[in-house]
């Protein structure tokens, strides 16, 4: 078996140093060595985007990133979305607008929005389908997520005016 | 997931040189996005993974004088993101914002989809029709390939163990061209090619000769195809209708696409033929609002 190898990060903003072995998955390796289980696993092949995390700003399937890799990184996962205090403005949106069921598309689609509304705070509705379309969701029919990201980006506009 | 080492060389050469260790059993890992799920299926089984995204020559992305130098492992929304590459480049920048979705492009290299040598890889007819050579390093030094004899059958392609490709490079653009890269699928995004197009066009000064052209079809064969009766029949003729039904002719003729759901061989041929007058109706457009660079 290959030896483990230490890894140094930061994960939400706290420099973070955990072992893997080389073909553990950033995902294996965020949800079974860290216990950071807010991301989820759907498909494992990058079809579904519930694994999405942010990695030096860009969303990634962290199932198709091998851990070893985020030597050096900065990652952003679900439970760095919310402030000290209360909710993110997206998260705050789903909620409003019945943007989940099951739940377990939601962190990927969160830290996906995140990702939009960072390079693009004013998407239009289509610029939102198509960046959403590497998330998969069984439950809501889209539309709710849809909306949801609109309002988050609404009120995100507020908090920074 | 099968048990492997890892390594991240920071230069070519140290690439090479772990390549020749291994002898054979090494893979070489860029996004990660086709052989992260490959190994986990049991379709490789390395006992090395090299990455090489830390060489700083396969993460290049270089338009000078000579043209376009584009490292293999660059990454697709780096690709898409650069303004002169939408310009002179635009096929590739077509084919880059529609593999797979936003996460993908984080990671999806160009050299990784050419490697792959899927029959429906996105950017491969990019590249072909932009007149790209791929730029391949191994123990002998290197050497370069036509982007069209780079692969040769399905999964297969013409690198040696030991080799890895380094760069994709296409000449500077010329005046009065353009280009452009489209593909048909039943969704809008996230799904792969039916059939794929792409070409490029020199026109005369005036915008209505051909100076020259070139069409490559994906999807339609064991490997990304430049159609070269097609490209050819197009110089010196006007632009026009005349012209283009006997290119999209001469592209239905190569076409040998398979049966399955996706569809049938029928459709495929028809498409084939539909998406080579698309591709050609776009890049002449763009060879037309860029008459006077
Ligand atoms: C959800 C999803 C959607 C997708 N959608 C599309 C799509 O729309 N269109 C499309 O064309 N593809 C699509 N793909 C396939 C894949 O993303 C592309 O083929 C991608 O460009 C591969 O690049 P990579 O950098 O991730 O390659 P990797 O997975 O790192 O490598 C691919 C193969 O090439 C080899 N390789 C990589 N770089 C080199 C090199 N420099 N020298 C030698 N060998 C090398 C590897 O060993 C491996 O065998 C999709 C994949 C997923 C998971
Ligand atoms: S679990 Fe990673 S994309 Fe589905
Ligand atoms: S809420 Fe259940 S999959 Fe999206």
């Amino acid at each position: 078996m290959a030896k483990k190898r230490v890894v140094t990060t930061t994960i939400n903003g706290e420099q973070t140093e955990f072992l893997c072995q080389p073909r553990q998955t950033l995902l294996e390796a965020l949800r079974d060595v860290l216990n950071l289980t807010g991301t989820k696993e759907g498909c494992s092949n990058g079809n579904c985007g519930a694994c999405t995390i942010l990695m030096d700003g860009r969303p990634v399937d962290s199932c198709l990133v091998l851990a070893v890799e985020s030597e050096g990184a900065e990652l952003e996962t679900i439970e760095g979305v919310a402030p000290a205090e209360g909710l993110d403005p997206i998260q705050t949106a789903f909620l409003e607008n019945a943007a989940l069921q099951c739940g377990i598309c939601t962190p990927g689609f969160i830290m996906a929005a995140k990702a939009l509304l960072e390079s693009n705070p004013h998407p239009t509705e289509q610029e939102i389908r198509f960046y959403l379309a590497g998330n998969l969701c069984r439950c809501t029919g889209y539309d709710k997520i849809i909306r949801a990201v609109q309002d988050a980006a609404k009120s995100r506009e507020e908090v920074t005016v | 997931m099968h048990d492997f080492e890892y390594e991240a060389p920071t230069t070519v050469a140290d690439a090479v040189q772990l390549l020749a260790n291994h002898n054979g059993s090494a893979r070489i890992l860029a996004g990660g996005t086709d052989l992260i799920d490959q190994i986990r299926l049991g379709r490789f089984a390395p006992e090395v993974v090299v990455d090489v995204k830390k060489i700083a020559d396969l993460q290049a992305l270089e338009i000078s004088a000579d043209g376009l130098k584009l490292g293999a492992a660059t990454p697709c929304y780096r690709i898409y993101g650069d303004e002169a590459v939408c310009r002179d480049y635009s096929a590739l920048a077509d084919a880059t914002k529609i593999i797979g979705g936003a996460q993908i492009q984080s990671r999806a290299s160009v050299g990784g989809n050419l490697c792959n040598s899927g029959p429906a890889a996105d950017s491969t007819p990019a590249l072909i029709a932009l007149s790209a050579r791929a730029v391949i390093a191994g123990p002998g030094g290197t050497r370069e390939v036509p982007v069209e004899e780079f692969c040769t059958g399905p999964g297969k392609n013409v690198l040696q163990p030991g080799e890895l490709l380094t760069a994709l490079v296409m000449p500077a653009r010329p005046a009065h061209s353009g280009s452009h890269y489209l593909r048909f699928i039943p969704r809008n995004e996230m799904d792969i090619a039916v059939v794929g197009a792409g070409a490029s066009v020199v026109l005369d000064a005036a915008g209505e000769t051909f100076v020259s052209a070139r069409i490559a079809l994906g999807a339609v064969a064991a490997t990304p195809l430049y159609a070269k009766e097609a490209s050819e029949l197009l110089a010196g003729k006007p632009v026009g209708d005349e012209a283009i039904e006997a290119a999209m002719a001469a592209s239905r003729k190569i076409a040998v696409p398979i049966d399955d759901m996706r569809g049938t061989v029928e459709f495929r041929k028809h498409v084939t033929g539909v998406l080579t007058r698309r591709a050609l109706e776009k890049a002449i457009a763009r060879a037309r609002e860029n008459a006077g660079s």
